[in-house]
């Protein structure tokens, strides 16, 4: 029994919060969010530079090869410095579909270019539905002579707009978990029309994929179409690992802010954080943190060891979290006061990235339905 | 990160749990502690202790020459879970075991060890806690019970309230006020007083549950030996708050708090509500999961706690996130229980049609006892944002 970080990802943590806080202040996440693509290459090479963009890729295609602990741990330094960029749609999401997926050819042409940071992948698969379930899959792959073609909306795909290659699911047969495939679609492919969707969280850039006639050889299958919705649901278990992790490192800091704020405030003669009404609210935000860090490395570690209890973990650890980053900043905004209202203010950012976080890949609700099922209930 | 237990452990797991299999008598499941329970269980609750020490299974933690078996945090964590996974009843002697024995070893003498250790492992002796008083409850260091030395006794004189098992117990730890002219907390000490002494008085209360579960405690001139002294004189503060860590711990049992879950959703599968199963319902499921889902949370917690146990780290104030967070779910859930039961939630025991013996309602009400005992919810709040987050005291 060791329920723990090890040494190595205590290191990974400690100098990923370093390198976050003297790379990634909060003046550059505003100057990423007026920025018209909320991105910048420079920095994404920083991040590969770091053996970042392929940690969870396999070194037989050049990535460092760790566990979803490791890049939970690193997303919540992420969540933490409220980081904007593609990362989690490429490193994390595009990544774990070519590597779940299976497709050799696809994995050696794509995976070593995600993890040098030349290359951008996003996932499209939500539509306008926003059905999570594979009957919001509506997207149509016709065969054709040479591939398929693809018709259909996608919609809310992160950083689809700077990405070099999406993720397609799309499906092959009327209903069903069978005949949903996924397919590796370069962004530049004739009939692909992307729309970013301005976010009132803009650390987050999702866009809308339009795919009219858009033809794909038969080797851009990333996975086989008996596989294409399991594989699409692990790399949903492991979206909900990472955004939970964001989230976890993002109220850690929400707390932070807010604590060092009451302490240095006065008011009545004395500072606000003296007083109990907000000592309670700060204590209650540790009270639901601690635990659910916990929680969360639980849910990374099923996803790796204990994959018949993955599915679960990773809804439980989404649920929660997604509960206690909203209410955290919630707090939080109301502990800073007026100032904590404003957009000069830094507290918005971790505001509105927690509703984003609690929306993303099935809120609260969503997963504790999805656990009553899966637990039997 | 490993969750997995050694080939060893899961040995000694199966082992245990053979044993209890063999040795639980059918009728001792589910049974009620005793403070809610009846007198009259209190030989059997006796012997199923001194059973359960006699197999190696209590106070293994403790150091062999104490009568325990110097054992890794981890082997009494299995036994814990086992004895909860076979709805094995609390165990009589928890007071001494957890919270009197380990301050004993830290604090006592010699002779104190020698004389009260052996008789909390084998059941014999029971104990009890004084510490608060009617007017001194959460600030418990303005207690007022005076203990006055007076050559090699103590006098002691004044009022114990909410004293658990008081009615039963043969010995109390009790914290007097040894020094009125010092700052409150330099002026207590932490005594062992005999309840059979003369000028000892006790009154039971009843709880809200309608179990004599409490009581008060008064002492006329009661002569305490100047030997029971645990620790030095006027220090019974450092000595009491060592005691209060452990009790705090003590209450966050995860392991009880994923039984009574596992309860609450038997209750609500078997159960209707609107004509179909309660667990249907999904407004209902929604309550559950969530509950689930901090029942899980606590479940993880504690492994890293454990962890964090072996590893020697520092407890900091997970002890009072402990107590905060798994009392009030346990109340959380109960309360579900009630609200799945509709109006057959408020069933007396002894009603026909009542769902569960009764027990829900009772449990509800007992465990906001226990959100308020040991240290209330906002007292634990003030202990995280003050000692946790270094927020300024006091306003």
């Amino acid at each position: 029994m060791d329920f723990g970080l090890s040494e190595e990802q205590e290191q990974l943590q400690q100098s990923a919060r370093d390198f976050l806080a003297r790379e990634c202040p909060t003046a550059l996440v505003r100057e990423l969010a007026r920025s018209e693509d909320g991105f910048a290459r420079g920095f994404h090479q920083k991040l590969a530079g770091m053996g970042w963009t392929g940690l969870i890729i396999p070194d037989a295609f050049g990535g460092v090869g760790l566990s979803m602990l490791d890049l939970a741990v690193l997303s919540e330094e992420m969540g933490r410095a409220v980081m904007p960029g593609p990362f989690f749609a490429s490193s994390g999401l595009a990544a774990l579909a070519l590597i779940n997926g299976g497709a050799s050819a696809l994995k050696k042409e794509w995976l070593p270019r995600l993890v040098s940071g030349e290359a951008i992948g996003a996932l499209a698969f939500l539509e306008e539905s926003d059905r999570l379930d594979c009957e919001g899959v509506v997207a149509r792959a016709s065969k054709t002579r040479t591939g398929y073609r693809l018709n259909g909306v996608k919609m809310f795909v992160l950083d689809a707009h700077v990405a070099d290659f999406l993720i397609v699911a799309a499906r092959s047969r009327a209903h069903g978990e069978n005949g949903i495939c996924l397919f590796l679609v370069p962004r530049d492919t004739p009939g692909v029309t992307v729309a970013p969707l301005p976010n009132v969280d803009q650390t987050r850039r999702p866009c809308e994929v339009v795919l009219r006639n858009v033809d794909v050889p038969a080797s851009a299958r990333v996975a086989d179409e008996t596989k294409g919705w399991k594989t699409l649901s692990r790399v949903i278990d492991a979206a909900c690992v990472l955004l939970a992790a964001d989230s976890l490192g993002g109220a850690q800091r929400a707390l932070e802010m807010a604590v060092e704020y009451a302490k240095a405030r006065e008011q009545f003669g004395k500072p606000i954080g003296s007083f109990q009404a907000v000592k309670h609210l700060c204590a209650e935000m540790v009270s639901e943190i601690e635990p659910s860090r916990s929680l969360l490395w639980y849910a990374a570690y099923a996803y790796d060891h204990e994959t018949r209890n993955a599915a679960r973990a990773a809804s439980m650890a989404k649920a929660r979290l997604s509960d206690v980053y909203a209410r955290t900043t919630n707090r939080a905004v109301q502990i800073h006061g007026g100032i904590g209202f404003t957009w000069e203010h830094d507290m918005h950012l971790w505001f509105k990235r927690a509703k984003w976080n609690e929306a993303a890949f099935g809120n609260a609700t969503y997963h504790r339905e999805r656990l009553a099922n899966l637990a039997g209930f | 990160m490993d969750l997995s237990f050694t080939a060893e452990q899961e040995a000694f797991r199966r082992q245990v749990r053979t044993w209890i299999k063999a040795n639980l008598p059918v009728r001792e499941r589910d049974a009620p502690p005793l403070e809610q329970g009846d007198p009259k269980r209190i030989q059997a609750m006796k012997d199923w202790q001194r059973k359960l020490y006699g197999a190696g299974y209590v106070a293994m933690g403790w150091p062999k020459e104490y009568g325990g078996q110097a054992a890794d945090v981890v082997q009494q964590t299995i036994v814990n879970e086992e004895l909860v996974l076979a709805r094995a009843p609390g165990l009589i002697g928890m007071m001494g075991i957890q919270m009197v024995g380990p301050t004993l070893m830290k604090f006592g003498s010699e002779e104190q060890k020698r004389r009260h250790l052996p008789h909390i492992l084998n059941a014999e002796e029971i104990w009890c806690q004084g510490y608060s008083e009617p007017g001194s409850g959460s600030d418990l260091a303005s207690l007022k019970t005076r203990a006055e030395l007076v050559g090699d006794e103590f006098i002691v004189n004044g009022q114990k309230v909410w004293t658990s098992n008081a009615q039963h117990a043969h010995w109390m730890f009790c914290l007097v006020r040894t020094d009125p002219a010092a700052p409150k907390h330099k002026g207590i000490s932490y005594l062992l007083i005999d309840m059979r002494s003369p000028g000892v008085t006790v009154r039971p209360l009843i709880q809200m549950t309608g179990d004599p579960g409490f009581n008060e405690v008064f002492f006329e001139d009661v002569r305490v030996p100047r030997q029971n002294l645990v620790g030095e004189l006027h220090q019974g503060w450092q000595v009491a708050n060592a005691t209060l860590a452990h009790e705090r711990n003590m209450l966050g049992s995860t392991t009880v708090t994923q039984h009574m879950f596992n309860g609450l959703l038997r209750l609500a599968q078997s159960r209707e509500r609107g004509g179909r199963p309660a667990a249907d319902d999904p407004v209902i499921r929604q309550r559950l999961a969530d509950l689930l889902i901090r029942v899980e949370a606590m479940k993880y917690h504690a492994f890293r706690q454990l962890t964090d146990t072996i590893k020697k780290r520092p407890p900091g104030i997970g002890a009072s996130v402990n107590k905060l967070v798994s009392t009030e779910l346990n109340h959380d859930i109960a309360a579900m229980a009630l609200e799945v039961m509709g109006s057959y939630g408020l069933l007396a025991r002894n009603a026909r049609h009542v769902v569960d013996r009764g027990s829900w309602p009772n449990e509800f009400m007992f465990t906001l006892g226990l959100v308020i005992g040991g240290g209330t919810s906002q007292i634990q709040k003030n202990i995280i944002s003050e000692r946790g987050l270094g927020m300024p005291r006091g306003a």
